[in-house]
């Protein structure tokens, strides 16, 4: 029974959840996670699925450390997912959220790249109806472009994965290192995923556009399973170190003038993925040991803040900085859990984001990466000053909007009550977390230089967002969209097809046009020739035949002479 | 909404408490680098004040740069909902 995969309960409830309602359904969503965790606690590391199909040897089952990491973790952000969103009366979101965890776990657990790519699709697929169940234009267009985006990706990891096995003769997904087509199409594949500066715009555009419930899923899901393949095919890889710390950087910058507190959040997650992913290039094991606990970690204070943000949806319809402030005045509860999700991201000490993202910058600066050290370092106060002030700020507390409203269904408070008692937790209580981590770990995360040094960023921070914000400097919200990457593929991008388009259209009846006029000149000159009255239809008299032959025999005649 | 009851922000009073007790906190935590001897892995760690400063620099650059960054990038909301020319 223990060798079960853990994706097939998932599967197995997504299809009784779409057959069933009311409270029966409610027990089942609830109860998929419980059980398949259950599941999990009984699961040995090894290879416990094999098969050959079509002269490939798959491995739709593999457990080891890393992999059983990613899936407990998967199942925690299901159980939250699934409670949060409980009061849901539709079908759809139900049971792509069970899929969609489900195809997460497929991936974590694949052992070969084609079990992977398979899950990797399905994660895309399943994902979308997030996003569709909006039923907005908008929301219509975003869901195209991610599942396009989504696609794409996969497509250059099937196509990796063939010309890797070709190379290598083995389909493994075991560490792969970049050095060669093969390796770099993997590598982008898993960058598009993982949000990669450029690469990155379907997490602004999807996470904002799709349902409040939707997104807590979206963002606890699709971006770990690519840091958990970063981590297992290219740990060590130098390139991802400057990859990492741009991706910490550019989008703190986009956080501040933000009005979208979802897409501010968005920019967020972008930025802690960048830290994940510098910890997977610096490659040593604590900075590894780093970037997973981190990813741990960042699924639940971004799930909790983005609970929080899609409580205050919910319940006022809107999202915009520009529009909320004062909530904590109707929504004091919810305001609090958001004050833990953003102390936690911002690494306060004793909450969960300072005992994993102290690791990676002790990490950049034992390998002596100073540049890289200053970048992350810029990013923490960052980050603090976006999402552990902006976000609260902006929603609760600034000038009252004059919303009245109350706290959120009692499902929503539950799961962001879960989400926070385990940020406060790991972040008091680290232990645990580390013992389950891939590499064995010593590391003392509440030493008085870390602790001091950390309070004395975030505390200055605070002090410059205080002195800019009272000396009337900070920018306000502005209802405003930010040009980013997608510009280009949304405006230049089909402005350019649009106009190469109408170019091959006007070449195109160019080409017909005056194909038409010259046939039409052929069959004019053929009908004026060999038409009834053409002059080659005519009847000739045989006299004048033989007066042109004794023209003929006259001047041959001549010639002769000559 | 004058049957409502005030609320702990509607007092000037106590967000300039908040603004006094942020004050204080910043300056014992600056001060703490007077007594409390860290052991560094990079010698800028070692000078005093260094997170400090950097915290509040950098957060400052920040918002002045994203400030300026506003007249290259910062559209109207409905700019891709548009349609072109």
């Amino acid at each position: 029974m223990t060798e079960l995969p853990p994706f097939v309960p998932f599967y197995a409830a997504a299809l009784l959840v779409a057959a069933t309602r009311g409270r029966l359904r409610q027990a089942i969503l609830l109860a998929t996670p419980a059980l398949g965790a259950l599941l999990l606690l009984g699961a040995q590391e090894g290879v416990h699925w094999q098969l050959s199909f079509m002269d490939f040897e798959l491995v739709p089952y593999r457990v080891d450390r890393l992999s059983l990491l990613f899936g407990y973790l998967f199942h925690i952000a299901a159980f939250i997912g699934v409670v949060f969103s409980l009061h849901l009366r539709g079908t759809g979101q139900h049971v792509a959220g069970l899929a969609y965890v489900g195809s997460a776990l497929g991936a974590v657990f694949a052992g070969d790249l084609v079990t992977l790519f398979v899950f990797w699709e399905l994660l895309a697929i399943t994902s979308v109806f997030f996003i569709w169940a909006r039923r907005s234009s908008r929301s219509e267009g975003a869901g195209i472009r991610y599942l396009v985006i989504q696609v794409l990706s996969g497509v250059l990891l099937l196509a990796g994965a063939v010309m890797h096995q070709r190379a290598t003769g083995s389909l493994a997904f075991t560490y792969i290192g970049l050095d060669n087509l093969a390796s770099t199409l993997i590598f982008v594949a898993f960058g598009i995923k993982a949000g990669f500066p450029l690469l990155h715009n379907w997490i602004t555009e999807a996470y904002p556009e799709a349902t409040p419930t939707g997104t807590v899923f979206l963002c606890m899901i699709t971006t770990k399973v690519a840091i958990y393949a970063l981590a297992r095919g290219f740990p060590g890889t130098e390139l991802l170190v400057c990859i990492g710390a741009v991706m910490t950087c550019f989008p703190i910058f986009y956080a501040v003038i933000e009005n979208d507190l979802r897409r501010v959040l968005a920019y967020s997650t972008i930025n802690q993925l960048g830290f994940m992913v510098c910890g997977i290039g610096l490659g040593t094991a604590l900075a590894l040991d780093g970037a997973v606990a981190h990813a741990f970690n960042h699924v639940l204070f971004k799930g909790l803040l983005f609970m929080a943000m899609g409580a205050v949806s919910h319940m006022t319809g809107r999202i915009n900085g520009s529009d909320l402030g004062g909530l904590y005045k109707s929504m004091p509860i919810t305001a609090g859990f958001c004050i833990v999700g953003a102390a936690s991201i911002s690494a306060f000490p004793l909450f969960s984001g300072f005992v994993s993202k102290s690791m990676v910058m002790v990490a950049a600066l034992d390998q002596g990466h100073t540049g890289v050290w200053l970048m992350l370092l810029f990013a923490s106060a960052g980050v603090f000053h976006h999402a552990g002030i902006k976000i609260p700020f902006f929603a609760f507390f600034s000038h009252d909007a004059g919303i009245r409203t109350t706290e959120p269904p009692l499902n929503m408070l539950v799961a962001m009550a879960l989400a926070a008692f385990l940020c406060v937790f790991i972040g008091a209580y680290p232990w645990l977390l580390y013992e389950a981590l891939p590499f064995p770990l010593d590391y003392k995360p509440f030493d008085g230089t870390h602790v001091l040094a950390q309070l004395q960023l975030l505390f200055f921070s605070a002090a410059a967002f205080t002195w800019l914000k009272l000396s009337g400097v900070y920018p306000p919200e502005l209802r405003s969209t930010n040009l980013d990457a997608e510009w280009i593929y949304r405006k230049p991008a089909p402005r350019a097809i649009r106009s190469v388009g109408a170019r091959i259209q006007a070449f195109d009846a160019a080409v017909r046009a005056g194909t038409l006029r010259r046939w039409s000149g052929v069959v004019g000159a053929l009908s004026r020739h060999h038409g009834p009255q053409g002059i080659l239809a005519r009847t000739w008299p045989t006299g004048s035949m033989v007066l042109w032959v004794a023209v003929l025999l006259g001047a041959s005649l001549v010639l002769y002479y000559l | 909404m004058k049957d409502e009851k005030t609320h702990v922000f509607d007092k000037q009073g106590n967000v300039r408490r908040v603004v006094h007790v942020l004050t204080v906190l910043c300056v014992l935590l600056l001060g703490a680098d007077f007594f409390f001897h860290r052991h560094v892995s990079h010698p800028w760690e070692g000078l005093w004040g260094f997170y400090a400063v950097f915290g509040f620099v950098a957060c400052v650059v920040l918002v002045l740069l994203a400030k300026e960054m506003r007249k290259l990038v910062m559209r109207d909301e409905d700019y891709y909902d548009r349609a072109d020319d």
